[in-house]
């Protein structure tokens, strides 16, 4: 029942889901109140805050934050493992992700997720089975525009 | 640009994105993107047919600018064309733009419903992923419709790949979630609840979260899976760490689907069959007893995977609340946490005893950590952690261990943090009074409480003290010498100055024999802070003047003095003038006689329910409006009012009589000799037996949100009604109108219950009126019945009707803000305090309408509370005489689908299924 998952780097949100049906304006008032009250939180503090009726699960990775909305009766530990698991699988997909892999591929971040958590809940828990899906689909993908030249691409930009 | 960019081919959105942010200022951002915008739009508007990959990365590019912030207004329709590409990527980038900017455009939703019935129908799992994972993300109503009969065949085929049913089934949850009347599981459910037992790891823990929501909604259905969970967690449970290979996270095996299956265990009650039920106990006693084991690694990953699965065994515990053994060992469990050095896990030791000290297998084991949690409340850093500590003080609290701590909670106040001190002084206030057996205590407690936090103690509180002086005498010299002692600080709360003026003004006789108390020194000392006080409270000192001169004749000519001077009977503020001029003018002519009848002490309060309790319900969950807010104020309206009729010894404030709730009730015209008058009542018996045929209750619900009309109408009759409510009293007028030119003989009216008659002859033309006076005693869901029976012309005539008298009439509307009220539903989370009904819209869906019909149900009508503007929350108190029922509603138009979501919780779950029931028929 996770309502949105986002990371957000030095008060930019990078990359956000959400599970629930909203419009964008409640998605960025949202948004910022929770930027708010993550970023003011300091460390050593507990990774759990009540806000609405919701709970925000957080943690921090280098100048990352990934925050987790969750209903009030989830659990709260198992929450952090879900993002520290999907911040595993960025990490072996881009080998040692960065802040800077997440911008340029965005659209692979997001494939991972949903091969990890569609509509809210885990789908799919084991690495091995998320990255292989992932590692398919990429190879997809490079059979499709093996034949493409440097040259057009800079022609078409 | 970073090294790697893995199997991406889109060269040009890389340099686009460096482009972005190389850009120095936001200007400049902005002007890069209207570049880019312009450009890509004229790509898609030139002639030249763009071949997919172009498509794919001007899609991506719109993408990748509306992921900033910026607004996107084109771009749909090339992106719906790629997902009928047969290039994978193509079509995934297509999937991920509909996904991330859904628009509810019709022509276009029928385009993607008809590419993702290709999809999946294509038995190309990687593709039918894809279309699942769209349908997942979008959850629109027009998917559900499209989709939801569809699914559940895929998820159950037998040769439907593993990573295809896992999305199938993740689909269809979220599906169900948007619209579950369209989910229809029925012939699937035995086969659905069966992937319990498959034997891919991931298609179970996808199946899992189906099941749980599933088995919330149908328990009865899904009640199979129950047995099924015990085996598949026993498994896991003894497994060893490497047994379950890439399913054990950090040498913990499958804690995820560990998790949903407890989880979805607490959707029943504890297993009937005793084999079942021992193997789930060996299962909760292995966790417990792994708790004990050295760790596995030093990795937070693992104590974090392995408490996860803990606190939700210890939940699963709680929520069967029948194992004795076991809640203490879970208490001892959590009593280990609360000194561990890890935040999260102190956090959630708190948080988990608090619902551990209710039950009455261990709340004695909760209470032996009492220190433990008073040094939290002491040292926690994060307030968070500190105020969870507060709430498990609150909730371990009894009569054995409440001045410990109130002592504790007290000294806490002095620095708490704001945020939470409203609360901290309502529970202080209410335990001390829960649990004073001396009373002198309690208004010690309650004078500190002022003392400490006097701006956040609100009027509940000290209203409160001052009916418990009231009405009990053994304790009223006491207060009075501690108010006075109190009130000698240089600078005192206005508080603490209005309980001292109200306690001196009634008992300060008691504290007057000793001079250093005597009667000048006690109103000089009044009268030091009435410069520096609030209209209200100056009003409250003046009442107090009065009542000095009444108990001490010697004060007069200094009060009469301080009445008589231009700050005071010329004073600007119309209440306090008139304060001073009666008041002034009553001392002077009133006889001592007649003074000391005005102002007799104040008779005692009735006893009920603690307003303050109300108060801390209010704002802990529910709901309930403090409706002795009118007795605290009662003192000065009475006693203006007696000064304007000096000499009028029937003015004696009698404040019992008014508080009944009826005193301003609209006046009755000394109802008509026709009208039967009577207390019913109606509610006290048991369920009323209602005569089962032929009632006829269309008019009824037409008054849920209403309280005047027509109830019926034949040829012959008309019935109208008139009716106010006030608290848990209501007055309903009865009105007969003989519509024909024939009187009706014989008219007689009866009630399930008694009634007086109504006049028997009812002339042509002619209306005659009947009044029924009601009191709500308790809850209720049945209606009266109203028999009535009458001649017209020979033909007897015989009607029955439901008396629009429904639980909702007992409404006290509850302002409160958005964070009050979300804290409160929150509180009422159990499952049988909430009800929800999902329903199709009956009306337009007008919001004006709505609102009025909110507003005439009875709750106050809470703006800019949802986080969802389009969603409407109210919020209100039942009145009942044996207890005050707090009511939230959350009602959720979807207007698309022209369906609302209507949820109510409250503190008592017949209240909630009543109302809902009651309102799902309004819309």
């Amino acid at each position: 029942n996770r309502n949105e998952r986002r990371r957000i780097g030095r008060g930019k949100l990078r990359l956000q889901k959400w599970y629930v049906a909203l419009s964008d304006t409640q998605k960025k008032k949202i948004s910022r109140e929770v930027i708010q009250m993550v970023l003011a939180r300091k460390p050593k503090m507990c990774s759990f805050l009540e806000w609405r009726d919701l709970k925000i699960v957080y943690k921090r990775y280098a100048s990352l934050y990934f925050c987790c909305a969750v209903e009030d009766q989830e659990n709260e530990l198992i929450t952090l493992e879900i993002i520290h698991r999907y911040v595993e699988l960025l990490d072996k997909y881009f080998g040692s992700v960065c802040e800077l892999d997440i911008i340029f591929n965005f659209e692979k971040a997001y494939y991972i997720l949903d091969e990890f958590i569609l509509g809210g809940e885990a789908q799919e828990t084991s690495k091995k089975i998320v990255l292989k899906a992932i590692e398919q689909a990429d190879m997809l993908q490079e059979e499709a525009e093996a034949p493409r030249s440097v040259l057009e691409e800079i022609g078409l930009t | 640009m970073p090294a790697v960019s893995k199997g991406d081919g889109m060269r040009g959105l890389a340099v686009f994105i460096s482009d972005i942010r190389n850009c120095k200022s936001k200007e400049a951002e902005i002007k890069r993107i209207n570049k880019e915008l312009a450009n890509i739009r004229s790509k898609f508007k030139g002639d030249k047919a763009l071949d997919g990959y172009s498509k794919k990365k001007y899609v991506c590019k719109l993408l990748f600018i509306f992921l900033l912030g910026h607004d996107i207004d084109f771009g749909h329709m090339e992106a719906v064309n790629l997902l009928s590409s047969n290039k994978y990527t193509e079509k995934q980038i297509g999937y991920l733009f509909i996904s991330v900017l859904v628009n509810s455009n019709s022509e276009l939703i029928r385009l993607i419903n008809n590419a993702i019935k290709n999809d999946l129908s294509s038995r190309n799992p990687t593709f039918m992923c894809l279309a699942l994972h769209c349908i997942a993300n979008v959850g629109s109503r027009e998917m559900a419709e499209a989709f939801a009969g569809e699914i559940p065949r895929i998820l159950v085929a037998g040769d439907t790949m593993d990573s295809v049913k896992q999305s199938a089934a993740l689909c269809l949850l979220r599906l169900y979630k948007t619209s579950p009347d369209l989910v229809l599981m029925g012939e699937w459910t035995s086969r659905v609840v069966h992937l319990l037992n498959d034997q891919h790891m991931g298609v179970v823990t996808a199946a899992i979260s189906l099941i749980t929501c599933l088995s919330q909604k149908n328990p009865d259905e899904f009640k199979t899976c129950v047995s099924l969970a015990v085996s598949r967690l026993s498994r896991i449970v003894s497994s060893a760490s490497t047994d379950l290979q890439d399913y054990t996270y950090y040498f913990v095996p499958a804690p995820w689907l560990s998790c949903k299956l407890l989880r979805l265990l607490q959707c029943y009650p504890p297993p009937e069959d005793g084999a079942v039920k021992g193997r789930l106990v060996e299962c909760l006693e292995t966790i417990l007893n792994k708790a004990q084991e050295p760790p596995k690694s030093k990795k937070v990953q693992h104590s974090n995977a392995k408490n996860a699965i803990l606190f939700e065994a210890i939940a699963l515990i709680i929520h069967y609340d029948s194992e004795p053994n076991l809640l203490v060992r879970a208490c001892n469990q959590l009593g280990q946490f609360l000194q561990h050095r890890e935040t999260n896990l102190r956090y959630l030791a708190l948080e988990s005893m608090c619902t551990l000290a209710s039950s009455e297998f261990s709340h004695e084991a909760v209470k032996t950590h009492i220190e433990t949690v008073i040094n939290a409340l002491k040292t926690e850093r994060d307030v968070s952690v500190r105020q969870r500590a507060a709430d498990l003080l609150y909730a371990m609290c009894d009569r054995s261990n409440a001045k410990q701590i109130v002592a504790e909670m007290l000294s806490y106040l002095e620095t708490a943090d704001y945020s939470i001190r409203e609360e901290m002084v309502l529970k202080v206030a209410i335990l001390a009074e829960k649990y004073a057996v001396d009373y002198s205590w309690y208004v010690d407690t309650i004078l500190n409480l002022i003392r400490i936090a006097g701006d956040y103690v609100s009027e509940e509180v000290w209203y409160r003290v001052i009916q418990i002086v009231i009405n009990r005498d053994d304790v009223q010299g006491y207060a009075a010498k501690t108010v006075f002692e109190a009130l000698q600080a240089p600078a005192c709360h206005e508080n603490m100055v209005k309980v001292g003026g109200y306690i001196l003004g009634e008992f300060g006789n008691l504290i007057a024999g000793d001079p250093r108390s005597s009667p000048l020194v006690q109103f000089n000392l009044l009268h030091s802070k009435f410069h520096l006080c609030s209209v209200p409270t100056r009003a409250l000192l003046l009442s107090a003047y009065i009542k000095f001169i009444n108990l001490f004749p010697e004060t007069k000519t200094t009060i009469q003095e301080v009445l008589r001077c231009d700050s005071q009977i010329r004073n600007s503020d119309v209440e306090l003038q008139q304060r001073a001029v009666e008041y002034l003018k009553l001392s002077s002519i009133a006889s001592t006689d007649v003074l000391a009848t005005v102002l007799e002490e104040m008779p005692p309060f009735p006893e009920r329910e603690s307003s303050i309790l109300a108060k801390l319900k209010k704002k802990k969950g529910p709901g309930a409006v403090s409706n002795e807010l009118e007795e605290g104020k009662r003192e000065g309206g009475e006693l203006n009012g007696a000064g304007e009729r000096p000499g009028d010894s029937s003015s004696t404030p009698s404040p019992s009589a008014d508080l009944l709730g009826l005193r301003s009730a609209a006046p009755v015209s000394a109802a008509p000799p026709s009208a039967g008058s009577l207390l019913v009542d109606v509610f006290s018996e048991a369920g009323p037996a209602a005569p089962a045929a032929s009632v006829n209750d269309d008019g009824f619900l037409r008054f849920v949100c209403k309280n005047n009309g027509v109830l019926f109408e034949n040829q012959l009759l008309q019935i109208g009604i008139k009716s106010e409510y006030r608290q848990n009293l209501g007055r309903m007028y009865l009105f007969y109108g003989n519509k024909t030119s024939v009187q009706f003989v014989s008219f007689t009216t009866t009630l399930n219950v008694q009634l007086k008659p109504v006049d028997p002859l009812v002339e042509g033309g002619a209306q005659v009126q009947q009044v029924i006076n009601i009191e709500c005693i308790t809850d209720f869901s049945e209606a009266p019945i109203l028999n009535i029976k009458f001649r017209y012309g020979g033909a007897l005539q015989n009607l029955s009707l439901k008396l629009p008298v429904t639980i909702n009439k007992f409404f006290q509307p509850t302002e409160m803000a958005s964070n009050d009220f979300f804290q409160r539903w929150k509180q009422l989370s159990q499952p049988q305090q909430e009800a929800q009904k999902i329903f199709k819209a009956n009306h337009a869906m007008d919001t004006e309408v709505i609102k009025a019909k909110l507003l005439g149900l009875g709750t106050a009508l809470l703006d800019k509370v949802d986080p969802n503007p389009e969603n409407f929350v109210c919020a209100g108190v039942i009145q009942t005489k044996s207890q005050q029922v707090g009511c939230l509603l959350r009602l959720e138009p979807n207007a698309q689908a022209q369906m609302y979501r209507l949820t109510l919780r409250s503190s008592k779950d017949t209240v909630s299924k009543r109302l809902c029931d009651l309102l799902a028929e309004q819309f």
